[in-house]
Order: C-alpha cells, then structure tokens, then sequence
C-alpha cells in the first residue's frame, strides 16, 4: 500500500504537462489521476466529458461529479545573445467541471455538464522584450451541455448532446518593438470581448467486449468562437496623425478545436483497472489569430499554422479498499505548435504528464476526488518568425521553459 | 489515512516551489564575464553625446537610453555594480530654465502640419529644469552637452554665476559638486574602476554647424582665447586629452576611448542637398543674362588686370540651367573684389558690387547645415528679385565650404591620432566612431529589422537635429564599445538588440 503511493509519488516527481496549445485538460480528478484518460472507463459522472454514452452504464440513478484544479504553471524566457530573461507571473488557473447524470429507464439517462476544455493565462512582465507579441492574456470558455445517453444492449451505448459555449478574451500587447509616447512609454493595445457565445456538439459510443475489457470512442466537434464587436483600447499612442491609432472595435475568431478521442480500459483481479487513451486534437484549424480592427487601423494578422496533435494517455487504478482507491498516470502531449511559430502567448512545447491521485470513500454516496499533475517540459530554442516591422521579418527567439504543477480536488455522489 | 494527506500536502509544497529553470540562466554569475575590467564603478565622460542629448535638447528618456546607461545595463549582467547614477532632467520637454526663463529650446519632435512632416519644437509643456536646482550626485554619467576636450579639466565650468556670461556650462552647472569644480575633479573623485572618455567632438563641431564662421587656432595655445566656434589646435587636444587619460587610468582596471566622427557624415551637413535651387527655363535664362556681364565681361576683366587668376575666375562663373541648380554663396576665400569692379572700367553701384564681392556658386564637395535650409529660396524683404542662394548668395555662416572642410579634417584626424596612440600606450579599448558614422552614412550597418542608416529622420540612427544619436543609434555605439571592450579586455559582455531601440518620436503638440 504504501509501496504503491511512493510509487505514484516518485512517478510524480519525474515528468508531466497538461495540454497543448490552449487546451486544458482537467476535466475530471479520477480521470485526470489516471493521465486523463476516461473514453473507455465507467467510474462516475465524468462520463458526461470523456463518454456520454458511459453514463447509461452508471449503476446509480443519480451521479453527480463536481471538482476543480488550481493552474500554477510559468514559463521562463531567455535569450543569452543578449542577456535577456523574463519570466511569467500568470495568476492561477481554475479550470472546473461539474456533471450530473440522472437514469430515466434502463436504456435512457440523461445528463448535464459544464466543464473549461480550452483556456489560456498568460502574465509577462509588462514591456518585457517579446511585448510586440504579447505581455497577457486571459483566455476563458466555458462548455454547457445537454446529454443523453442510450442503452442499445449490455455490450453496446450511444451518447452526446449539443454543446454551448460562453467566451471571453482579454489580451494586450505593446504595437510594435520600440513605438512610445513622448514620455517614453510603451504604445500598445488590448482587446477585450466578453459573453462570446457559440454552438457545438459531441458524439460518443462505448462497447463492452467483455466484463472487463471496454472501448469507447468520442469526438467533440470544432467550435469557433467568434468576437464581434470586442473592444480595442490603445493606450499611450503618440499625439501624431503618423500614429493614427484610435479606440474601437474589432472581431476575431478563435477555434477550439475538434478533438478525438478513443480508448480502451481492462479490469484485472477485481483490483485492478487500466485505461489507454488517444487523443487527436484537430488544431490545423488554428491557421492565424487575425484582429480586424472596425476603424482605419491596421488589421493584425499573426500566423499560428497549429497542426493536429496527439496525446498518448496511461491510467492505472488500484481499489486498495473500502474507503481508498489510487490512481497513477502518465501522458505524453504532442504541442501543436511548429518550430518558427513558437508564439510566447502560448508557449507550449511537447510535454510529459505525470499524474496521481487517490479517492476517499466517505460513505456509500459521496466520495473525495484528489488528483495532481506535474507536467514536465524540456528547455527549448524556439522563434516565431512571422512578425514584422516595416516589412521586415523580425524572428522572435530564444530559451523557453515551462513548469506546471495542478493539484485538484472533486466530489462524487451517487444516489 | 492521515499519513495520506500527510504525503500528498509534504508532495505538494514541494513541486508548487518547483519555478522553470534553465540549464544555464543568463540572470545567474557566471553566464558572463568582465574578465579583466572591473566595471562595478563605471564613470562616463564627455559631451552631449555621452549625456544622451537628442532632438536638440536634453531630456529623460534620451538620457535613459544614452550608451552609457546602455552599457551600464550590460556590465551589470557580469559582475556587481553599484549604480549607474544620472542627473536626470525633470521632464521630457527638455528645455532649461536659469532663474525661471528658459535659456534652451525644448526638444524636436516630428510633426505634420498642413501635410508636412519635419522637425519641429515641442510645445506641449513648459519646461520644468532650473538650472539652479543643484543635483547631487555624484553621478556616473559626467557627460556635459556643450563640452569641448578643454573644458572638462576647467574649474568653474559647472559654476552658476558663470552661465550668463560663458564661462561655465548650465549642463554641468546642474550637477557640479561645488561651483568650481571641474568635471574631471568630479570624476575622479568616484575613483571609477572603469572609464569611458568620447571628447573632442565639439572642437570642431562648433565651427562647423557654425559654417565654418569661426577660426581654426592652429598653434594658439591659449583656450581661454577661444571663441566658441573655433576650431581647437592639435596640441591643445592632445595636452589636454592625455592628461585626462592618464588621470583616469592610473587607478582604474581599464577604460575606453571612443574616437570623433567626421562631420560630414551626419545628416546636419547632408540633409540639405547643395544644388537645392528648382528653375524653369525661363527663370534660368533670365537669371543667366543678369549675370551675363559678370562672367564675360567682370571677371575676364580682372583676371587682365592681374587681380584674379584664370582659375579663381572659373571657379566664381555663375550658371544656371532647368532643373536643380547650386546655390550660390560668399566665400570668404575669394579675392574680395567689391572694391575694384566699383571702379572703372566696371563702375558697379556699391549694393551689386557687395553682392558679387565674393560670390561662386557652390559645388558638390560644399556643405549646408540643417538649420540653414529654411532661408534657401525665400525673398529678401519680399523682392522678388533678390532669392537667397539664387540672386543673393548665401552668407559664410550657411554653407561650411570644402576649404573649412579641410580644417576640420585636419583637426579631427590629428585628434584621432593622439586618441588611438593613447589607447594603444595605454591598454585601452578603442573605439572608431569615425569609422562607425561612416558605414552609417554609406552601407548603412544591419539589424534584425533592416538597415539603420544616416538618413534624417528615417534611417534610425540620427535624432531629429542631425547631429545627436537615436537611442537605436546609441545602441549600436554601445554594440562596438563592447566588442571592443570583450577583445581588450577578454570579456564577455552581452551585446543588445539593435531593433529594440526606438528612432525618432512622434508628436503634434508644436506651433
């Protein structure tokens, strides 16, 4: 037993990160405990994210699943040409989710979901030397969904439902490298939007091989999220009809993309449970973040040319008894970003996910769900090459390195 | 159970502390190196080059981005410093104020008004520096704008009661120790550890930007006896410099000596083109017949009579023709022939013999300083017929001619002899900013964005005066003052990003 939690612990201590791009995947401390893995594993409500077709096999008329984890992750910049260094000083993260299922017959249940898939927050210090690209922002998208899950027979379900999304983005950056006011403060921009509101869907099934070896498959469609009408507030713009830069309003359009994924799971000696998942993460939607500016302001076009990245997940669950189960876990997370489009909003490169966790089955009903993840980072020499100044590309380069450390706590009950 | 939790919060609180690190932090000692120099008190002499004046005046963020507060920020990522203290002005409006009125023009900023865009004076705020609101320092940063090379050992140079009547600098007089000290004394008294000395630039610049009205005091020992627009002699120069030298290196661990540019490679002298007069034909003819009884009758004439050689003669033809025409000036070198082509067999009326005293048109190799570009082609006193630089020659004070070019390339290259042979005798690094300006004004030097070139305004080196650096200008300085301290020195110090450094600045509030 204690064997088993140095076990977890010192797979802890030696690699994780937690997704690419701007995706967050926290969305269930079981699941996440076993490297978020869940496509194929009937556990609890967090179903309703990884499986909605899982839920009809819930052997409870009510579950419920409610948690959320806390995002302490910074990233480090240098360039040692010049003697450079920053650092982030992002505020946490809180990524949650919340789930309920209820069965209506033997072969229907319903269920609602609300849970942050996609996500971004990013503080560099203000001015800092990739301020032309970003110095923050704050990414939020909240996912509600209806679901239904349909019994086809003991080996075979269905499930999914139609998504809403609520949005909001704030993001400020300097205008270029060097433009100021007559006091020498930095000219830069943020643009606000909020309530951003967006429509999708998921689709999912499972099949029970046999009593104990399942899969599932699940796809979660692509939602753009589109800003209309956002605000964009320039500040410290020199007085100069040279620099005509004035408040307005802009739109822009922001992917969350589709993302697969399949899985199996396998029971062994009662005890015992393993989960793989793969994901594919349709990013190649994520082709530029373009700012169209409602006045006679430039437009800012910034390429991003994401492609479709993998995730490989690992779970292991072990009942140690009545009252405690353990799950360990490892993830490899492919970054979607490619070399020369290493933008420092987003500063992600390939990650190596550990993970842990443990149950505590306070009575029949309600259980404690604790999960951590350390996601591990390799240094990286990266630019991203594609802004420019007065028609010259200006690489942006230099060493980056990420931490990310997510504790996170849930409940389940069962009625 | 407890022992769980006990694990996971011990867990926890480890990886929380758990921050990114880098194999080799550029922030930690050890990722660079001073090597030989100790740079932990950097003091800086000179003009107002080294002060960070630009646009015309003195003001914050000029001195913020100054090349010694540049390289100060690069010494301190290889050894402790102790702070790179500036007497900062009080705004960025940049002009002074002595008992309350103002004795210096705010800075230039660019403006567009009625569709043209050009330097222009910033209104947007009074300024707020009083020269008599003493700084106390002491201050790394001693450079003086205003400075000639014999002016930083002269006591009372920094004394108020002085300023009115030129004997000290109100620059200086901000932040002077006591009333007669000197810059050097001040400088000294920091024992930097390491220097830096850019001087002499305005022992020619003041003649020059002046159009060369001053004298060049070849073998006047005497600087006292100097008028602010003359030309410095060699041997006051090289006295003077290598006492400061030597001053400065007996006690520090090294410094560095930076050479003076030639003035005809800032934008000051090449901004205005010398063949800057447009005619139609018609004007043209018409200008050539008023001149026509001075080139085929007036100067055949004296060049008969013995007063003018064949040659002078050719060289004081004035001719016009379509298109863009050289402007026409005094030379003060020029036999003055007012006297005679007022008597026979000439018989010229005083005004028009005055005129053609001694007149040529300019040449390619002639110089117009920025600040005369706004008398070329106006009326004098609305007459039509008398245009400055066409009709009416330019006076000596607005075109530096290749004859005064030749001084201040005689003074500078002498100057630029005793600064590398004292670097060289020495052990100093050496810098050649005359070298530097002149890459500038001909390849242009690259950077991550382009090209920084001496183009006014555009080219991102010169500020908006002409003269003084941008702070992008100041970084590539600051770029070659650390190549040549990491070779002399065996250092690593890290270089700056060129493209990081703004140009020149933008704003309407002028009138």
């Amino acid at each position: 037993m204690r064997k088993l939690l140095f076990l977890g612990l010192f797979g802890l201590m030696a690699a994780v990160t937690y997704a690419g791009g701007y995706r967050v995947s926290l969305q269930g401390q079981r699941s996440l405990a076993m490297g978020h893995t869940g496509v194929a594993v009937v556990n609890n409500a967090e179903l309703a994210f990884f499986n909605p077709a899982g839920l009809v096999y819930l052997e409870n008329k009510i579950n419920v699943a409610a948690g959320a984890s806390a995002v302490f992750s910074n990233v480090k910049y240098q360039n040692s040409e010049f003697g450079i260094s920053s650092e982030t000083d992002s505020p946490v993260g809180t990524p949650f989710y919340a789930y309920g299922s209820y069965r209506v017959n033997d072969w229907l249940t319903l269920g609602l979901a609300a849970y942050t898939p996609y996500g971004s927050s990013v503080e560099w210090p203000t001015d800092w030397a990739g301020s032309h690209l970003v110095n923050n922002i704050d990414l939020q998208a909240i996912y509600i969904q209806a679901l239904a899950s349909v019994k086809i027979s003991d080996k075979l379900s269905v499930g999914g439902g139609p998504i809403y999304v609520n949005g909001s983005v704030n993001f400020n950056r300097n205008l270029n490298r060097t433009l100021t006011d007559l006091n020498g403060n930095r000219s830069n921009v943020t643009v606000d939007a909020s309530g951003v509101s967006a429509f999708g869907w998921s689709a999912s099934a499972m099949y029970n091989a046999t009593e104990d070896l399942r899969f599932g498959i699940n796809y979660r469609s692509e939602i753009m999220v589109e800003a209309e009408g956002g605000d964009a507030t320039f500040q410290n713009v020199p007085n100069s009809p040279l620099t005509p830069f004035q408040d307005t309003q802009f739109d822009a359009a922001l992917p969350m993309p589709a993302e697969l994924s399949v899985g199996l799971s396998y029971e062994l000696l009662d005890k015992w449970l393993f989960a793989f998942d793969y994901n594919m993460t349709y990013w190649d939607v994520y082709e530029s973040l373009d700012i169209d500016f409602a006045n006679a302001t430039p437009d800012s076009n910034n390429p991003r040319n994401y492609k479709n990245s993998s995730s490989y997940r690992f779970g292991l669950q072990y009942f140690a008894n009545e009252t405690v189960t353990l799950r360990v876990g490892y993830y490899f997370d492919e970054s979607p970003v490619q070399s020369g489009y290493f933008a420092p909003e987003t500063p992600r490169n390939d990650a190596h996910g550990f993970t842990g966790g443990l149950s505590l089955h306070v009575s029949d009903r309600f259980s404690i769900d604790a999960a951590f993840l350390y996601n591990r980072y390799e240094e990286v020499d990266e630019s991203y090459n594609y802004y420019t100044e007065n028609g010259e590309t200006v690489p942006f380069e230099g060493t980056y390195k990420t931490s990310a450390f997510i504790p996170g706590l849930g409940v389940t009950y069962k009625l | 159970m407890k022992q769980y939790f006990k694990y996971i919060a011990i867990l926890a609180l480890g990886i929380v502390s758990c921050e990114p690190e880098f194999d080799n932090p550029v922030d930690e000692a050890g990722a660079y190196s001073n090597g030989e120099a100790d740079f932990s008190r950097y003091v800086a002499l000179g003009n107002s080059l080294t002060a960070g004046y630009a646009d015309n005046a003195l003001y914050i963020t000029g001195q913020e981005n100054s090349y010694p507060n540049i390289l100060a920020q690069q010494f301190d990522k290889t050894q402790d410093i102790e702070d790179f203290t500036i007497p900062f002005m009080s705004d960025n409006a940049g002009g002074l104020l002595a008992g309350g009125n103002q004795i210096t023009n705010n800075r230039l900023v660019l403006s567009v008004v009625n569709g043209d865009t050009l330097p222009r004076v910033y209104t947007g705020m009074q300024p707020t520096t009083e020269v008599g609101n003493v700084q106390q320092g002491p201050f790394s940063n001693m450079g003086v704008p205003g400075a000639k090379s014999y002016h930083l050992g002269a006591a009372g140079y920094g004394n108020v009661q002085g300023i009115a009547v030129g004997t000290a600098n109100p620059y200086f007089a901000r932040f002077a120790s006591a009333p007669n000290a000197s810059v050097m004394e001040d400088a000294l008294a920091q024992d930097p550890t390491f220097f830096s000395l850019w001087i002499g630039n305005n022992d020619v610049l003041g003649y020059a930007r002046t159009g060369g009205t001053g004298v060049y005091q070849l073998n006047n020992l005497q600087p006292s006896t100097y008028a602010d627009n003359d030309i410095t002699d060699p041997n006051v120069f090289a006295s003077v410099y290598s006492e400061m030298v030597q001053a400065l290196a007996a006690n520090a661990s090294g410094g560095v000596l930076i050479n003076i540019p030639d003035v005809a490679s800032v934008p000051f002298f090449t901004r205005v083109p010398v063949n800057a007069i447009p005619l139609d034909a018609q004007t043209a003819a018409a200008l050539n017949q008023q001149f026509s009884a001075y080139n085929t009758q007036v100067l055949p004439g004296l060049v008969q009579a013995g007063f003018i050689t064949a040659e002078e003669a050719q060289s004081r033809q004035i001719n016009f023709a379509e298109g863009q025409n050289y402007v026409t000036l005094q030379d003060e070198s020029l036999t003055n022939i007012g006297q005679a082509i007022q008597g026979a067999p000439f018989n010229l009326d005083p005004q028009n013999a005055g005129l053609l005293s001694q007149l040529r048109q300019a040449t390619p190799t002639d110089l117009i300083p920025l600040t005369s570009s706004g008398i070329l082609g106006t009326p004098v006193g609305d007459n039509p017929n008398m245009i400055n630089g066409v009709s009416v020659p330019l006076g000596d004070e607005h075109v530096l001619t290749n004859a005064e070019q030749e001084l201040i390339r005689d003074a500078t290259t002498r100057y630029n002899q005793v600064i590398s042979g004292l670097a060289e005798a020495n052990g100093l690094a050496f810098v050649d900013a005359n070298a530097m300006l002149n890459k500038l004004a001909t390849d242009g030097i690259s950077f991550d964005g382009g090209f920084v070139t001496s183009d006014f305004v555009t080219g991102g080196a010169f500020s908006l005066d002409g003269i003084h650096l941008t702070p992008r200008g100041n970084a590539i300085v600051s770029n070659r003052i650390i190549d040549a301290i990491n070779t002399t020195y065996n250092a690593d110090v890290p270089k700056v990003n060129v493209g990081a450094y703004g140009t020149v600045t933008y704003n309407n509030e002028v009138q």
